[in-house]
């Protein structure tokens, strides 16, 4: 539970563009008829997603008013779920995961990272590039300890590889998302242990490899 | 160990494909018709004789639950509702089912649907699963265009499924607060009874079931319910996918039978733990809610639900969450109980204050900053939240803190003797996130 309030300072308006008009309607055809209000968060997000990761309050009344619900009844679903962002966010908005499994695995080092080049948590730097935010457990448990940017995992962190992810982030250099020590998924570092006869030691050998992973 | 033969999730790391195409040539969709036309109470039996427990933390066994399902009536349609909402402390199972083997779980959901009458489903995912819900739902896509589900599908079984998800609250793993905010609400659990199998979704009858529950139903189907009930022991049967983090060499999800001893799924999987076995302090054997196992009680223990219940434990979500000695494990425990309180979704008395309660005495006793009887009081009032509440994150809440109290008083007792040989008058150092 925390306490969680709307920006001091709002836009004049929000309306959804075109493109996103379309992905609504397709949204609110999933649910029943008169049960429009079950997309209440997938249309949260997707104006949070289309105003620079953060939702704005016209956003939510704009929404309340496609749903045929009271602003109320979607301001605190906007306020109790805590991927809302209810102030302004930098152009990367990093969620760093500080439960214990990824604590364990040294996301205090990752911390230290970014409250020396990012400074204080939820306050966006100077240059408007970062903002980050501890968070509870994402779910990339095998992988820790790791990072949501944007919409992306980054994992297999260190206070090294970290550094020079942010750096190319900064830079506007192509990044690998996921693992950035080089595991594909969550298998064991080093080397298959199970399904060896499917896809080898190395995974991409075996019978049924992919030849190339998308 | 388990062959690979006999491993359901044969694309668990993503070096297959995980398209349609992909999926067929490992088994999936095949003669899906086929298992349909030996009609609901075949399939409902298959799943009961497999001993097929749900994989999403309860154990409940999930061919009796979807037999609580009531006959079809037109006025209130039935639905299945698939929890992906896995936010527990130290588990990615699901995940990896949702990006490298979507399949699975579609074919799954449509099987678990037509046995219990169900024409619709709902995948609810967590937020944070971007890049899996994309997955997912171009999963769905190729079965649509390949007629697989739909109204009028292949399969023979009018069936639509939606991918839905929300926005980071744990609380929604709960099956009635996911429900909840299913409908566009708040993500707070409901009373029970009346049970979802009664009024769930919509006020319609429903059955919750974790990812990995759905996602092995066809293959035991295919091959049978002795197959699966081949594996593990008695009443705790099949294979399962463990996830291991922490402080092992290599950690890992891998699946494996169930009832593997804890020492063979390390050795064998995550290359031992870090500085060998006797720099093991604790297990926390099933995600972070349940309490921790100390090194001498879990070595050699088998991974399941019975015997880690008998050590006072669980197995949970078979999240193994491996701790050694250079663990602060009092910080361990602590960091678990912010995750509560920043979780609890502040219906319950007992849950919304007791959380934030265990949580601030525990970040003294980090320091050594209490008094011992102060640790009496820690367990009971962790006994006053367990039981207390409309839901079970208060439970989930207090056992991490009783197997703390139970197993390592000593460390707690230290600490404080600790400071108070040394006492200063220096802030409490905070620990876990912003002040709130």
């Amino acid at each position: 539970m925390s306490v969680r309030r709307l920006a001091d300072e709002q836009p004049a308006n929000f309306e959804f563009t075109p493109e996103n008009l379309v992905w609504v309607e397709a949204q609110i055809a999933k649910y029943p008829e008169g049960r429009q209000a079950s997309a209440v968060i997938p249309l949260l997000w997707q104006a949070q997603k289309q105003h620079n990761y953060w939702l704005p309050k016209p956003a939510i009344e704009k929404v309340a008013e496609m749903l045929d619900m009271p602003f109320i009844r979607v301001l605190e679903v906007a306020t109790f779920y805590t991927m809302f962002n209810l102030e302004p966010v930098g152009r990367f908005f990093i969620q760093m995961c500080g439960t214990t499994p990824c604590m364990l695995r040294g996301s205090d080092d990752i911390k230290a990272v970014l409250q020396r080049r990012v400074g204080e948590q939820r306050k966006v730097s100077a240059d408007g590039n970062f903002c980050w935010l501890e968070v509870e457990c994402l779910g990339a448990c095998c992988n820790a300890p790791m990072v949501q940017i944007n919409d992306d995992y980054y994992e297999d962190l260190s206070a090294q590889n970290f550094e020079t992810l942010l750096d190319d982030l900064a830079a506007g250099r192509p990044v690998h998302i996921g693992s950035q020590t080089g595991r594909s998924t969550s298998e064991p570092a080093g080397g298959l242990t199970s399904l060896t006869s499917f896809y080898g030691a190395d995974g991409h050998s075996g019978p049924a490899s992919a030849t190339s992973k998308s | 160990m388990l062959d690979d033969k006999d491993r359901i999730f044969t694309n668990l790391y993503g070096f297959g494909d995980w398209r349609l195409r992909g999926a067929q040539s490992r088994g999936a969709w095949d003669n899906t018709k086929g298992l349909i036309e030996k009609g609901k109470d075949w399939i409902i039996e298959e799943m009961k004789a497999s001993g097929l427990r749900g994989r999403g933390g309860a154990g409940f066994p999930t061919g009796l639950k979807w037999s609580f399902m009531p006959k079809p009536d037109p006025a209130r349609p039935s639905y299945l509702v698939v929890n992906a909402d896995e936010s527990e402390p130290g588990t990615c199972k699901d995940r990896e089912i949702m990006r490298n083997d979507p399949h699975l779980l579609i074919e799954g959901c449509m099987i678990a649907s037509f046995a219990m009458g169900a024409h619709a489903c709902y995948i609810y995912l967590r937020g944070e699963y971007i890049l899996e819900r994309e997955r997912l739902q171009a999963a769905v896509e190729e079965c649509y265009a390949a007629n697989l589900v739909g109204k009028n599908n292949a399969n023979g079984w009018p069936f639509d499924i939606y991918v839905h998800h929300g926005a980071g609250a744990y609380i929604c793993g709960e099956e009635t607060a996911l429900l909840e905010s299913l409908e566009g609400k708040k993500g707070m659990p409901r009373l029970k009874p009346p049970f979802p199998a009664n009024m769930g979704l919509y006020g319609c009858p429903t059955t919750v079931n974790n990812v990995e529950s759905i996602a092995v139903a066809p293959t035991i189907l295919r091959r049978g319910a002795s197959w699966f009930a081949g594996f593990g022991a008695k009443n705790n049967t099949g294979t399962k996918l463990f996830c291991i983090s922490g402080h092992v060499n290599t950690p890992c999800n891998v699946e494996e039978a169930m009832s593997i001893t804890f020492r063979e799924l390390i050795d064998r999987h995550c290359g031992g733990i870090r500085g060998g076995w006797d720099n093991l302090l604790a297990v926390i054997p099933g995600g972070s809610s349940v309490p921790c196992v100390p090194a001498h009680e879990i070595a050699d223990a088998a991974m399941d639900f019975d015997t880690l219940r008998g050590l006072k434990s669980g197995l949970g979500t078979a999240a193994v969450i491996v701790l050694d000695k250079s663990t602060d494990i009092v910080r361990a425990i602590t960091r678990i109980s912010y995750f509560y309180k920043h979780e609890s979704c502040g219906q319950c008395t007992p849950c919304r204050e007791g959380t934030g309660w265990m949580w601030r005495v525990l970040t003294r006793m980090c320091e050594g900053r209490a008094q011992k009887r102060e640790i009496d009081m820690l367990l009971e009032v962790s006994m006053q939240i367990e039981g207390h509440t409309i839901c079970a994150l208060g439970d989930a809440a207090a056992w991490p803190v009783q197997g703390l109290i139970r197993h390592f008083r000593h460390e707690i007792e230290k600490r404080i003797d600790d400071y108070a040989a040394n006492p200063h008058s220096d802030p409490v150092l905070p620990f876990g996130v912003a002040a709130e």
